[in-house]
C-alpha cells in the first residue's frame, strides 16, 4: 500500500482516533531481553484493573479503532489476559498481539486458535538459539520455537514471526524467511530502537550502513514481508518502502501503557512524551485535546534535514531513535541512509542519553527453565 | 464463504461487506476488513456516501447515478472496482 503524498500529508495532521494502537498489559515479563523497549520485567502495582481496561475497550470500540495491539511485558503473564481478549474480540475490536511464547502450551494455542479476531506474533531475535538467546536469554529461543509447534498443531492458521533487525541477523534473512514459510507464518520485521534496555545495546546491535541497505534491498523485493512501517528511513535509498513511510507518532499510532499512561508511541515510553492518562478523562479526550498531541500534528521543521533531497521520502526518520541517542529531534535519523546521522552522534558522543523515566527491569538475572 | 470476484459487475446489487468497519475521517473514512485485515482509505466524502448508499439500490450504477457527479462517474465507478476486489463491498 503506497499512499500519495497529498494523503499522506492528511495524516500527519492527525486522524480522529489512531489506526495503530499499541496497548501493553502489563511491565511483568518472565524474560528480560537486552532491547526491551518498554525496560520490562517487574509488574507495576498501579496497572489498570480489569474493571478498567474493560472500560478502556468499551471506549476503543466507541472510538471505532478497528484493532489493538497488545503487548507488554508478556501480555499473557495478566490473569486475565483471555478474558480482555475475547471482550475485546466481541466488541469488534480485532486483537493482534505480541508474545515471547513461553506461555503458549498445547491448550492455550487451542484457546487463541478458536478466535477469528486475533493474529499473534511471536518473537524470535535469531534463527538459532545462539544468535536468539543472547539477545532475549538462555532457553527463549527453545520456548519461542515450542510455541509456534503448539500454534502450528492447533491449526492457528497464519501467526507472525517477529523479528528486530540486529547487527547479528540481518546476515539470517533468508533463513527467517524459511522458517516462517516451514510454519506457514508471516514474518514480520522490525527495527531496533534504541529505547527501553535497547539504550545500551544499540550501539553495537543496530545495523550496519551496509547491512540496512542490503535490508532495504530485500524488503523491497518482498512487499509482503511486514514491517510496521518500520523501516520508513530506508526510503531515502529509493523506491518507497510498503507503508504509510511517515513517525505517525501522536497521528495515527500511540502507546497506552500498563498504568494507563498515553505516550505518543511504542518507542517513547519517556515522561517528554506523555501525553496523559486513561485513568483521568479517558482514552479519546488524551487522543484529540493533549497538548503533546496537537503539537506533534503541526507542520514540523525539516531541521538539519532540509536541504537533503530525500527530506520527502524519509521525512527525518524516527523521532525515538533520535531522542534516545542523544540528538535534536531537527536533526537526522541516526541510521540515516547517507550517514548524516553519524556525523550529528559524533558530535554528542560525550552527551548523557535519555532512558526510559519508567523502569520496571528485575532487579536480578532471570533464568527460563530449571538450568 | 464469500467468492472474489475478478470483474466488477456494475449492474449487479452491491453493499458494504458485513466484515468492514467503515470510520468517517475528515479525508472521507477508513474502512477496515476483519476478515483479510485490509485497511483500505476512502478519499472522498462522495465515495463514502456512495459505498454506505450501495445496498440501496438495485445496482451499483443506480447508486452511481444518485451518488456521483456525472463527469466523474467514471472515476467513482472504478473506485468501486478496487474497493469490491479489496472485498470492502460484496455482491448481495
Amino acid at each position: 500500500m503506497s499512499v500519495e503524498l497529498k494523503l499522506r500529508d492528511r495524516f500527519e495532521r492527525g486522524l480522529a482516533a489512531p489506526i495503530c494502537l499499541t496497548w501493553e498489559l502489563t511491565y511483568a515479563c518472565n524474560l528480560a531481553c537486552t532491547h526491551c523497549l518498554s525496560s520490562s520485567g517487574r509488574r507495576d502495582p498501579r496497572e489498570l484493573t480489569t474493571d478498567e481496561a474493560v472500560t478502556l475497550i468499551d471506549e476503543i470500540a466507541a472510538m471505532q479503532i478497528f484493532y489493538i495491539n497488545i503487548g507488554g511485558g508478556e501480555p499473557m503473564m495478566r490473569s486475565d489476559f483471555f478474558t480482555l481478549v475475547d471482550y475485546a474480540v466481541n466488541k469488534h475490536v480485532g486483537v493482534k498481539f505480541s508474545t515471547n511464547g513461553t506461555r503458549i502450551d498445547a491448550l492455550a494455542a487451542r484457546r487463541l486458535a478458536a478466535s477469528d479476531y486475533l493474529d499473534i506474533q511471536v518473537s524470535i531475535d535469531g534463527v538459532d538459539a545462539a544468535t536468539n538467546d543472547v539477545v532475549r536469554g538462555k532457553g527463549s529461543y527453545a520456548s519461542a520455537r515450542r510455541a509456534m509447534d503448539h500454534l502450528r498443531d492447533a491449526n492457528f492458521g497464519p501467526f507472525k514471526i517477529s523479528v528486530v533487525m540486529t547487527r547479528d541477523n540481518v546476515g539470517q534473512l533468508d533463513d527467517f524467511e524459511s522458517l516462517a514459510s516451514d510454519y506457514g507464518a508471516q514474518l514480520r520485521l522490525t527495527r531496533l530502537r534504541p529505547s527501553g534496555r535497547g539504550v545500551d545495546v544499540w550501539d553495537q546491535l543496530h545495523p550496519t550502513r551496509q547491512q540496512n541497505r542490503d535490508l532495504y534491498q530485500w524488503l523491497l523485493a518482498r512487499p509482503h514481508i511486514l514491517t510496521g512501517d518500520s523501516f520508513f528511513h530506508l526510503s531515502a535509498l529509493g523506491d518507497p518502502l510498503e507503508g504509510l513511510n511517515l513517525c505517525g507518532a501522536g497521528r495515527v499510532v500511540c502507546l497506552i501503557d500498563p498504568v494507563g499512561n498515553v505516550y505518543a508511541c511504542p518507542f517513547v515510553i519517556h515522561d517528554e512524551f506523555l501525553a496523559g492518562n486513561v485513568r483521568d478523562a479517558g482514552f479519546a479526550a488524551v487522543w484529540r485535546d493533549s497538548e503533546l498531541f496537537r503539537s506533534l500534528r503541526e507542520p514540523g521543521s525539516a531541521g538539519a534535514c532540509a536541504s537533503c533531497g530525500s527530506f520527502d521520502a524519509c521525512r527525518g526518520g524516527c523521532m525515538a531513535a533520535k531522542f534516545f541517542t542523544g540528538l535534536e529531534l531537527t536533526d537526522p535519523d541516526p541510521e540515516c541512509v547517507f550517514g548524516h546521522g553519524e556525523t550529528a552522534l559524533e558530535v554528542k558522543r560525550l552527551s548523557i542519553r535519555p532512558t526510559s523515566s519508567p523502569d520496571h527491569s528485575r532487579r536480578t538475572p532471570v533464568f527460563l527453565g530449571s538450568k | 464463504m464469500s467468492t472474489v470476484p475478478t470483474q466488477f459487475d456494475a449492474s449487479a446489487p452491491w453493499q458494504l461487506d458485513a466484515q468492514v468497519s467503515l470510520r468517517d475521517e475528515e479525508f472521507g473514512a477508513l474502512a477496515y476488513h476483519h476478515g483479510n485485515r485490509r485497511l483500505v482509505f476512502l478519499k472522498s466524502r462522495t465515495l463514502v456516501d456512495l459505498v454506505r448508499g450501495l445496498e440501496k439500490y438495485e445496482s451499483a450504477t443506480a447508486a452511481l447515478e444518485h451518488f456521483s457527479p456525472a463527469r466523474e462517474l467514471h472515476q467513482y465507478e472504478s473506485a468501486l472496482a478496487s474497493l469490491a476486489r479489496s472485498e470492502v463491498l460484496s455482491e448481495r
